[in-house]
């Protein structure tokens, strides 16, 4: 839904994204204190943290490899100068008083993600830019009714801000955006996209003009969206109300705007008179960040495998884009499947980790990331049903086993006897009872009623309790009855 | 004994090794001094004399195993800005009141790893905001030095006032300032002392307060050039924790002293002589050149055509740094907090930045706030960056003909503390101190001479970046002609 249809009107909607990520660094910005989550409030905080007199800022260079590396992710220009600038405010969290931010000369410029239109069609949304800056503390006003606490621990914690084109058209483009964007940090390592611990937030500036018309709306701007799921109902909720409002002949305010979660409303946090003057000025205590060839060459050397660039690959091994897909949507699941790819059948490996794992694992609300059944232990699994010792409907309830005990397939197998019965002899040996038993039926078969092989298969493997092979019992049940 | 606490840094270290006397027996004798003067003249904010005790017995205790170090048992006073461990600093102001810091300064530290004693802190200008010293939260303090046959109490300069008054009264053997606009050598100047601003970056600005980052530097007072340059040996080093600290292998500032001037062209810019100068100040710079002349220097007219610009360039740079260096001082954190119950943080933050700062930091807060803000930055900010680089590349020019500059140090000397100066008349006196904090050039103050009431008249020697043994080299042999003799200054 590119666009919103009202009684009298039509309107494009037009979003531009502001992603806060934290850069998963051992120590902060611009101290050496940890950056650990859930620490003990203000336990790690150094005196630069809290910004007593004197202390001065240096720069980890750590944080500054790993943006390069994301600009290098999304096909950006990684600038060899950059200015670190303050962002002056006052706020209780923020105790230098201002935020180390950059703000003319940004280290990350240009770069393209590509995400789904609503249609499912691939589409490219063009980067603005990636800077690089320094979290604030965080006040704590619910722990006290007379007083504020201010834990200064994510004080100095490693940021870097990406700003997209507006060049988002619908919520669900905006979610998979974030989608997209998560899952690149995380196949390159530089942030953990952990949304809610805070490792990534995210601000949509959203407006809407009447179809046709160039230039944009004024828009406003929803802050810290913290799940791609109240990205979705906050950027709807917006653009229904932006709707109405110009219907109604009304003009939109430039607004700072929260999403409020209970009502699913978004409500004005502040107005464009009451915006902040940041009076943004080169930091004087950092000098430009100028990178030399060299360390441009290292981040640029240290990307791994991207998420498209992996899609290509397995199209080329035969996965079907949907299957494709699914498996580099996420990190982890990419990685599971590389310890399966080469080393079982492929369809094999794709339809018992997608299909069958991963199902299962839904139904218990858990990720790949928490699996109990290791990529070794399925492959393990997959090994017995290329190998015909079990049957591929057995091999569902060795899963479920598996899940249920962490116990490695062949174990199982073992223990449970669901070896698949392979030898002729016993096979024949069985239909032979089963056509014993249901001579009638034989005779209707025999009299042209071929509906019944089915029931006769039935019957072989309920009497194997299912573990005759289905290929050779097929086989020789065909035989016998025609005999 | 009284004798001791007149001495220079090279005679008493000559005297401690020959065990004429010891470390404790010259503090004591300070002490003793603070003791008498400190009450009229209010140069020292804190006098920590346990500690300084304590470390000079140490010292003694060292020079007695023969392990003296560079400045074993010199006793130092130490501008109220640099942050000591465990000893109040408060940088004069009110809004830091009680502070007290965990952690040294790393100039400081320099100095007690080298020997030095710590005597006390010295009053300042309230956060280095001043020429006078009477933007301190703790008293103005009073120059030492009086005019000939009158008893106006006159000012010591600053902002490193203090500093300036401990060394001139013999208070201490010398003493730490910062200089971020001439806080050093405008001071020097007034009280008839060596002092010294190195290259931006030679010294480490960590632990020291920040007023204007990209100006601020260290510096020190002392009764000798040999003295200026013993001290800058220790202070001086490259330090990872300050970021625009200089990467320089140490050196040794006394290595060209004795070296003359023979063969040095010195510069000479028309642009110091300003209009309105007092006369005696144009007659004792002219004697200094003929000196330097006489002693073998080529001297060579150039031309620094931005001087002009030096204090609107550096009162937009400077308090523009400063509004958002002091932001700091919140009430949240440390120091005063003025806050009543139902308050908001907005009333918090105003009442106590109200009341924690002075007028002058007030007014300068409010002048940076002001040239940063959206609107106005392209026409102040951004402008006054651009014509900083005229200065830098006006000396780039002067000194690929110089080896150095010789200038006044201010257009003026000590005047009354009561005298009425309007803002801008009080912001010209950094007119000539100015340019070598914009352009991050190395500079000392010397003293050449006295006007017609006896007050001191400080001559400056300007070098390029990371030059300052070349400096060090032209102020030690005009020193040695001018023989300028501070006994025969009048003192209170």
């Amino acid at each position: 839904m590119a666009t919103i249809k009202t009684a009298q009107n039509e309107y494009e909607i037009v979003i531009g994204l502001e992603i806060h990520a934290q850069i998963n660094t051992k120590s902060k910005l611009f101290s050496h204190s940890n950056t650990v989550f859930g620490a003990e409030p203000n336990s790690q905080v150094s005196l630069v943290d809290s910004a007593m007199p004197g202390m001065l800022p240096i720069l980890n260079r750590e944080a500054i490899k790993k943006a390069a590396i994301t600009g290098y992710a999304i096909n950006a220009t990684v600038n060899p100068y950059s200015i670190f600038d303050r962002k002056n405010y006052f706020y209780a969290d923020l105790p230098q008083g201002y935020q180390i931010s950059q703000f003319s000369d940004p280290i990350v410029t240009g770069g393209k993600v590509t995400i789904k239109d609503d249609e499912g069609n691939d589409k490219v949304i063009n980067i603005t830019r990636i800077h690089v800056e320094q979290d604030a503390g965080k006040s704590i006003h619910d722990q006290s009714p007379t007083h504020s606490f201010v834990d200064l621990n994510r004080s100095g914690v490693p940021l870097m801000e990406l700003v997209t084109e507006p060049e988002i058209r619908s919520a669900g483009e905006a979610a998979d955006f974030v989608k997209k964007y998560r899952n690149i940090l995380r196949y390159i390592n530089t942030c953990g996209g952990d949304m809610e611990k805070g490792q990534l937030r995210c601000d949509a500036n959203v407006s809407l003009r009447p179809v046709g018309r160039e230039e944009f709306g004024t828009r406003c701007e929803i802050k810290n969206l913290n799940s791609t799921k109240n990205i979705q109902l906050a950027i709807d909720y917006e653009v229904e109300r932006q709707a109405k409002a110009l219907d109604a002949g009304e003009e939109i305010r430039q607004q700072t705007r929260l999403f409020d979660v209970t009502t699913g409303e978004t409500r004005v946090m502040r107005d464009k008179e009451d915006a902040h003057d940041y009076r943004y000025f080169p930091d004087p205590d950092l000098l430009p960040l100028e990178l030399s060839e060299a360390f441009l060459q290292e981040a640029k050397d240290s990307l791994p495998e991207l998420p498209q660039q992996k899609k290509a690959r397995y199209l080329d091994e035969g996965l079907t884009e949907y299957d494709a897909e699914v498996i580099i949507a996420d990190k982890d699941a990419a990685t599971y499947f590389e310890r399966l790819l080469g080393n079982c059948d492929t369809k094999l490996a794709v339809t018992w980790m997608t299909g069958e794992l991963f199902g299962r694992l839904k139904k218990e609300d858990k990720t790949i990331a928490d699996s109990p059944i290791s990529a070794e232990k399925l492959l393990g699994l997959i090994k017995q049903i290329e190998t015909n010792v079990i049957s591929g409907k057995i091999a569902k309830d060795v899963l479920d086993k598996m899940l249920e005990t962490g116990k490695e397939a062949e174990e199982i197998i073992e223990s449970e006897g669901l070896k698949q019965i392979t030898d002729d002899g016993a096979i024949i040996k069985i239909i032979d009872e089963v056509m014993v038993a249901n001579d009638d039926k034989v005779q209707e078969y025999r009299s042209g009623k071929d509906k019944l092989f089915g029931f006769f298969v039935g019957q072989v493997m309920k009497a194997t309790g299912g573990k005759a092979n289905p290929g050779a019992v097929n086989k020789l049940l065909k035989e016998k009855l025609s005999a | 004994m009284s004798d001791l606490t007149k001495l220079t840094i090279a005679e008493l270290k000559e005297g401690l090794l020959a065990k004429k006397f010891t470390s404790v027996e010259l503090t004591k004798a300070y002490l003793e001094n603070i003791k008498k003067a400190n009450p009229e003249l209010n140069a020292y904010v804190l006098v920590t004399e346990d500690k300084a005790l304590e470390m000079a017995a140490l010292a003694d205790k060292n020079i007695a195993a023969g392990k003296a170090r560079p400045l074993e048992g010199i006793p130092f006073a130490v501008k109220d800005l640099y942050c000591t461990k465990d000893i109040k600093t408060e940088c004069c102001s009110h809004i830091l009141d009680g502070f007290t810091p965990t952690y040294e300064s790393t100039v400081t530290q320099n100095l007690w790893n080298d020997g030095a004693i710590l005597l006390g802190k010295a009053n300042m200008d309230e956060f280095a905001m001043g020429s006078t010293n009477k933007n301190s939260y703790r008293g103005n303090v009073v120059n030492p030095v009086k005019r000939a046959g009158e008893d106006t109490k006159l000012v010591p300069g600053g902002s490193s006032g203090g500093s300036a008054a401990a060394v001139a009264a013999d208070l201490c053997a010398a003493s730490l300032g910062s200089d971020t606009g001439g806080s050093v050598r405008q001071p020097a100047s007034f009280t008839g002392l060596v002092g010294m601003k190195p290259t931006y970056g030679r010294c480490s600005r960590w632990g020291m307060i920040a007023y204007a980052s990209s100006l601020d530097q260290a510096g020190h007072f002392s009764r000798s050039v040999e003295d200026s340059a013993l001290i800058l040996n220790s202070i001086s080093s490259y330090d990872e924790k300050d970021s625009t600290s200089a990467q320089k292998e140490k050196e040794d500032f006394t290595a060209k002293l004795n070296n003359g001037l023979k063969g040095m062209k010195i510069g000479i810019a028309s642009e110091y002589k300003m209009e309105g100068m007092n006369p005696d100040i144009e007659k004792i710079f002219d004697e200094t050149v003929k000196k330097a002349e006489s002693l073998g220097a080529e001297i060579v007219d150039i031309s620094l055509p931005h001087t002009h610009y030096g204090a609107p360039t550096y009162y937009i740079i400077s308090t523009a740094e400063a509004s958002s260096n002091l932001a700091r001082y919140d009430g949240v954190k440390y120091g005063l907090r003025e806050c009543a119950q139902g308050d908001s943080l907005d009333d918090m933050y105003s009442k106590t930045r109200s009341a924690g700062f002075g007028p002058e930091v007030k007014r300068r807060i409010m002048l940076g706030t002001y040239v940063l803000s959206s609107g106005y930055y392209d026409a102040y900010y951004i402008k006054a960056q651009k014509v900083r680089r005229l200065f830098a590349d006006d000396f780039n020019k002067a000194f690929s003909q110089v080896d150095a500059i010789l200038t006044p140090t201010t257009p003026n000397t000590a005047f009354g503390i009561d005298e009425k100066l309007t803002t801008i008349e009080m912001y010209y006196n950094d007119v000539f101190t100015v340019p070598a904090n914009l352009a991050g050039l190395p500079g000392i103050s010397i003293p050449a001479g006295v006007d017609s009431k006896n007050t001191p008249i400080g001559m400056q020697i300007l070098t390029p970046r990371f030059a300052e043994t070349e400096m060090f080299r032209v102020a030690y042999a005009l020193e040695q002609e001018i023989k300028f003799d501070r006994t025969k200054l009048n003192y209170r």
